[in-house]
């Protein structure tokens, strides 16, 4: 199989639950995906490599570069290139409609932005275990040894510590189509995906 | 979240009764057993309502064989045949769980509403 797959850009929408034709509930994210535009095509002659460029949502204003690029293409407000080993079938101006290259069942790969989270300790950012809580303990949330003494006399380097968590790119891999809904260019996948509602959401084919 | 309420609106039933805690109830629900499906009645007090939209579910409690039995069925579920109201007990609160400290006639009889 191969890594290279068709993927459209949308956005997260937040999560509920549907019912399963067998009487199951399940947890699903929906994700919207306003048909993307094909607004350029990669070929190995011109660019090197091979890459479908789409463009979704919609931006009143654009810089001159961009429009010079999109002439009489939507005024798309993202534009991202989705790598694949042939651009047949494409063509420039073509729009991708979530219908179109998704269907339930299928497995997705979902990349997006995932939620800040600050400033974080070593058992929120890490899973340390955290010390009692009473008995005269001071070792509340404290990450404990950080390494040996005067030898070597540093700290290893990539020793987990709190710091800096979330707002960063994250893809979840093998996630359930439940159900594709083209009337309302949604998309249904179970389970959980990257960033808050309202995020800039990648849906590629697994 | 008005999308998110679109998607399953289509799922949401609107032939059942409104249930509120201290009914009883008859719940007509599937279960499979081996290849065969048939309907078990569940008939009991309602102890609490979750009110969650789609996920909504009531938690009936009944006295089986002297043991105390509560099972949880989601409301919207599908796998629900139908729902019956008995009769209306009176309650003056949201959640029963002072019924599980009950025993014999006091544990399955509320007074009747109205």
């Amino acid at each position: 199989m191969s890594q290279h797959t068709i993927g459209l850009i949308g956005r997260k929408v937040g999560m509920t639950q549907v019912f399963q034709p067998d009487g199951t509930m399940v947890a699903v994210s929906v994700v919207e995906v306003t048909p993307n535009t094909v607004t350029r095509l990669r070929t190995p002659e011109r660019d090197g490599y091979t890459a479908v460029q789409l463009g979704a949502g919609e931006r009143r204003r654009l810089t001159k570069p961009v429009a010079g690029q999109l002439r009489d293409l939507p005024r798309v407000r993202t534009i991202r290139e989705f790598r694949l080993d042939a651009v047949d079938g494409y063509t420039v101006g073509q729009q991708l409609s979530v219908g179109e290259v998704f269907a339930e069942g299928e497995l997705v790969d979902v990349t997006g932005v995932s939620k800040g989270q600050g400033f974080a300790g070593t058992v929120k950012r890490h899973h340390f275990k955290r010390g009692p809580k009473t008995h005269g303990s001071d070792n509340y949330r404290k990450p404990g040894s950080i390494g040996p003494g005067t030898t070597p006399g540093r700290v290893y380097k990539g020793l987990r510590m709190g710091g800096h968590m979330g707002s960063e790119r994250v893809t979840i891999k093998k996630l359930r189509v439940v159900r594709v809904d083209a009337e309302r260019n949604l998309i249904l996948v179970k389970g959980s995906v990257p960033g808050a509602p309202g995020a800039l959401t990648f849906v590629k084919k697994a | 979240m008005n999308v998110l309420n679109e998607i399953v609106a289509d799922q949401l039933r609107t032939d059942l009764p409104a249930i509120v805690p201290g009914d009883t109830v008859k719940v007509s629900a599937k279960v499979v057993e081996g290849n065969r499906e048939r309907i078990q009645v569940f008939e009991g007090l309602v102890m609490r309502v979750r009110n969650s939209g789609i996920a909504t579910t009531i938690t009936v409690r009944r006295i089986a064989s002297g043991v105390g039995v509560e099972r949880t069925f989601k409301l919207h579920s599908p796998r629900i045949e139908k729902i019956e109201v008995v009769r209306h007990g009176e309650v003056r609160r949201a959640k029963l769980y002072f019924l599980r400290d009950r025993v014999g006639k006091a544990a399955t009889t509320l007074r009747e509403r109205r």
